[in-house]
């Protein structure tokens, strides 16, 4: 360690580094022994600057910025020097060799954060007044009411209306992004001169991530933060980045400032991870050639599924009424032919994907899958249609039984629906399965948390495939996976479309993934389908304002034109 | 894909596999999985229990007596006799050999654990499986059942069965079905709890969603996709149920509702008949049953801790390790470079470099 661990001489707060990382290592104990998670990383943030760090999971880009607000848990062990900056220049510390106590005066004053899931960083049985002040309380000494007037100042700052009577407002009284925004002002309050901001908009949906992005960017702007973002999404990154530095596998293998690294990237590893970007507008030429080899009677033939006011509700507690998912829509998937869903949260997409595999009562209206109405269906009756159905579900780590292998998970359809009598009997198909979607046969006798993310989604798209299905429900199949894995397993999947021609309903909350996929693309909002058409109709021109405020939300990973489209969306929402 | 093939090789965590079967059952796993105090604590209880368990298995070589003898060569033994070479621990007030008793208690005792733990865990796990599985009114009324049965001291209600059963003063096997089955009735609760409760959790799983979307039927989901994953903590109730079922049969003896001492030994009993040899200054008469009581019990709900530790990795002791030591995991599936096909599928495949120098040019 070359820094002295704290030094009072000024320095010009203008011009040298809010923080500078030195040749920092970190490993953590595990069961397995040593893993190192960061190897040997120098960055450095200069002040007012918007600092990405982007990589793949398990990159080491979170550890690396819980380091500077020594976050670290126990079982880290950390090497190098940390050298965080208050924002005056007045002190500096080496927060790696800081005591508790010190730490608590440096985290909030010099340095503070934004976590990536609002709804669980708030305290819920304290007002959010209380917790801002209490912020501040703990590093001045002022007064109860001092404080509040401080917070009530700040709430509105960051675009909370209405603070004087909204700073005594609950946790659960705000939305999402304004969740977002409170935490933002919490870490704002003390004014420090850097924030390390990890994931902010992971967890929100993209219209309201485009006005967190926009807050952030003015936290730099009037409040001369520095910023620290982790992202994963290389949109977020064009948007509000003015430098970027890409890690991979524990060390930094690139760093540029944004425009240089997004046309010119130097490594191939940050080149192919900006390829692995869907971008609006790639699956055109895909789409069209299908449409191409249809015939006119396709058109004429019953669709596999049809809804029609389709409604689904759930039931409410007691004396309140029922929850309403889906609002009556309509839509058709036929024979061969890919819809893409589309919605944000809560907008009744994954509900609706459901309902069409039997896991959802429909309520009201009309659903019929395979010549089945869903109305009012009983499982006995249902049964016989499952085996033409696939599912393939959002979170890979999750939709395996982590006792079996993956052949036998593979091959649970086929016994069930007795196409083999056992997992042992169905083993020569399962392999061809796994050969069909590009895993190895070995990899049969794995158990499910020996695969990676995108090899277990991989080996779930085998078992939705399994019994040959006519129609396949994919529910978020890549939201859970690295943007590089992504873009694997929706190749895989478009090929698998064509060589066995199922129908599929795709849904998704990213236009960019349905687009790549979807013949067809229906937008959901708040329970009702608000457009539907093919993928030029719907993303070439859109007709219904939300749509359009969707599509314009959607940041794309391109900083030249990201600029642009922020201009667009402005004029658009205003 | 070829040449993604040893990438992941590296990539995927295996559990070390050094010992085989052997050495991923549940005890043995955690035994080697253990360090630090946690081990010590660990191998503390195995020894006491395991001792215990020995006692109880070769208790007719161990005791020099019966535990009904009153005199050997038609010699009685003498009550309250202080311990001597023969008769290391004493005597009692009724004129048994203290050693000998102490010795086939732990046989009483194991009996009790096991019937009382084996009737309660099958009852308890399918009820609770049953019942999360399902929900609905069947749920609802076992809930409110179970929670009735908690509103019961356990003592008292073993009071009641071994009445029911035997009248009070029992047999051998009439008193050990009597505290049994009164601690099986408490304990099924137990066991019905937290399986219901994982069962609960399970259910919403996706894997059980896919079983279901399949077309599988209810019990081959119940059976091979919740059963075996909701299982995790049952090791640790049943360690905790062992000692607390000690407790009770101890609690039995000494209220006088234990078993004859012409039946079988019984620890809580000769503690009852003890109690006034205490104010005497005969103490060896209670102290070593008593002793017994407690490390049995310490021994086991020392397993039983430690296991609850172990299985939760946020409690877990690990070896320190020096500074930014060990390798970087391989983390990565796509290394840079290996990324062939663009996104757009096919048309990907065909132009090497689907960047291209202007970004935006894919756009339409």
């Amino acid at each position: 360690m070359t820094q002295t661990p704290a030094s009072d001489t000024p320095v010009d707060p203008s011009t040298t580094d809010v923080v500078s990382i030195k040749n920092l290592s970190v490993s953590f104990s595990t069961d397995r022994g040593a893993v190192k998670a960061v190897d040997d990383v120098t960055l450095s943030v200069r002040p007012g600057e918007v600092l990405a760090i982007v990589g793949e999971s398990g990159s080491g880009k979170t550890v690396t910025a819980k380091t500077i607000l020594g976050l670290l848990p126990e079982t880290a062990t950390t090497r190098g020097a940390v050298v965080l900056r208050s924002k005056d220049g007045s002190k500096s510390n080496d927060v790696i060799s800081l005591s508790k106590k010190q730490l608590r005066e440096v985290r909030g004053a010099d340095v503070s954060m934004v976590f990536q899931e609002p709804s669980t960083a708030l305290n819920p049985v304290y007002k959010v007044g209380w917790q801002i002040a209490e912020g501040i309380r703990a590093h001045s000494n002022v007064s109860k009411k001092e404080a509040r007037e401080r917070a009530i100042e700040i709430l509105g700052r960051v675009g909370i209306p209405e603070p004087e009577t909204r700073v005594d407002y609950y946790p659960h009284q705000f939305s999402g992004g304004q969740k977002q925004r409170i935490i933002i002002a919490m870490a704002l309050v003390l004014d420090p001169g850097l924030i390390v901001a990890d994931e902010p908009t992971t967890a929100l949906d993209v219209t309201v991530q485009a006005e967190i992005l926009d807050l952030l960017r003015r936290c730099r702007d009037d409040f001369g933060t520095a910023i620290v973002l982790i992202t994963h999404n290389m949109g977020v990154v064009a948007d509000l980045a003015d430098r970027v530095a890409v890690m991979y596998q524990g060390k930094l293998i690139e760093e540029a400032e944004t425009t240089k690294l997004f046309a010119h990237p130097e490594q191939d590893y940050t080149r192919a991870l900006l390829a692995a970007v869907p971008r609006i507008g790639q699956g055109l030429s895909q789409t069209r050639a299908r449409t191409a080899e249809r015939d006119a009677e396709w058109q004429a033939k019953t669709p596999l599924v049809s809804a029609r006011d389709l409604r689904i509700e759930f039931p409410g507690r007691m004396g309140r009424g029922g929850f309403v998912a889906v609002d009556g829509i309509s839509f058709d998937i036929r024979e061969g032919e890919v819809l893409g869903l589309v919605g944000e949260s809560g907008s009744g997409k994954t509900t609706t994907g459901r309902a069409i595999a039997g896991l959802n009562r429909v309520t009201g209206g009309s659903l019929t899958v395979l010549g089945q109405e869903m109305n009012g269906v009983k499982e006995r009756a249902f049964t016989r249609v499952r085996k033409d159905i696939g599912f393939v579900f959002q979170d890979p780590a999750s939709s395996f039984n982590p006792l079996l292998t993956v052949a036998e998970c593979v091959a649970e359809p086929l016994v069930i629906h007795k196409r083999a009598a056992d997992a042992q009997d169905a083993r020569a198909r399962v392999d061809e399965l796994l050969e069909a979607v590009q895993l190895p046969r070995a990899y049969g006798d794995r158990y499910p948390h020996e695969l990676s993310g995108g090899q277990r989604q991989r080996a779930s798209l085998a078992r939705g495939i399994a019994l040959d299905p006519r129609l396949l429900i994919a529910d978020e199949p890549t939201s859970a996976l690295d943007v590089s894995v992504q873009a694997r397993v929706l190749e895989l999947f478009a090929e698998l479309q064509k060589e066995f021609g199922f129908a599929c309903l795709f849904i998704s909350h990213d236009l960019a993934v349905v687009d790549l996929l979807a013949d067809r693309i229906a937008v959901l909002y708040k329970g009702k389908l608000v457009e539907e058409g093919t993928g030029l109709e719907v993303l070439g021109s859109p007709k219904d304002p939300y749509t359009q405020r969707l599509l314009a939300s959607l940041p794309v990973p391109d900083p030249v034109e990201q600029a642009q489209r922020r201009e667009a969306l402005r004029a658009l929402v205003s | 894909m070829n040449t993604t093939a040893p990438k992941t090789e590296a990539l995927s965590f295996k559990t070390p596999r050094t010992g085989g079967f052997f050495s991923r059952l549940p005890v043995v796993h955690q035994l080697r999985q253990s360090m630090g105090w946690q081990r010590g604590m660990l191998i503390t209880g195995l020894v006491i229990t395991g001792v215990f368990v020995l006692t109880a298995l070769l208790a007719p070589l161990i005791a020099p007596y019966g535990f009904a003898q009153r005199k050997a060569d038609s010699l009685a033994f003498g009550t309250q006799q202080p311990p001597s070479g023969e008769h290391l621990w004493g005597t009692t007030v009724g004129g048994y050999d203290v050693f000998s008793r102490v010795v086939w208690g732990s046989q009483t005792a194991l009996f009790v654990i096991v019937i009382a733990v084996v009737f309660s865990i099958f009852l308890g796990v399918l009820l609770g499986l049953v019942s999360g599985y399902f929900g609905g009114w069947l749920d609802r009324v076992l809930v409110v059942l179970c929670d009735a049965i908690y509103a019961f001291p356990s003592l008292l209600l073993a009071i009641v069965m071994s009445i029911v059963i035997s009248g009070g003063r029992s047999s051998m096997w009439g008193g050990i079905l009597a505290a049994a089955i009164s601690i099986t009735v408490v304990f099924i609760p137990q066991y019905f709890r937290v399986i219901r409760a994982e069962t609960v959790r399970i259910k919403a799983e996706a894997y059980v969603e896919s079983a279901r979307v399949v077309g599988a039927s209810s019990s081959r989901i119940m059976f091979r996709h919740v059963l075996r994953n909701a299982t995790r903590t049952l090791p640790l109730i049943f360690t905790l149920n062992s000692s607390e079922a000690i407790l009770t049969l101890a609690g039995l003896g000494f209220l006088g509702f234990g078993i004859e001492p012409t039946a079988a030994a019984e620890w809580g009993f000769d503690l009852n008949k003890a109690v006034s040899d205490v104010s005497t200054g005969i103490w060896w008469t209670a102290l070593f049953p008593g002793v017994a009581i407690v490390l049995v019990v310490l021994g086991i709900t020392l397993v039983g801790e430690s296991l609850n530790d172990l299985a939760d990795p946020r409690l877990r002791g690990r070896r320190a390790v020096s500074a930014a030591s060990g390798d970087v995991a391989e983390t990565s599936v796509v290394p840079g470079g290996t990324l062939t096909a663009g996104p757009g599928g096919l048309d990907g495949l065909e132009t090497p470099d689907p960047i291209g120098d202007e970004p935006g040019e894919v756009r339409s």
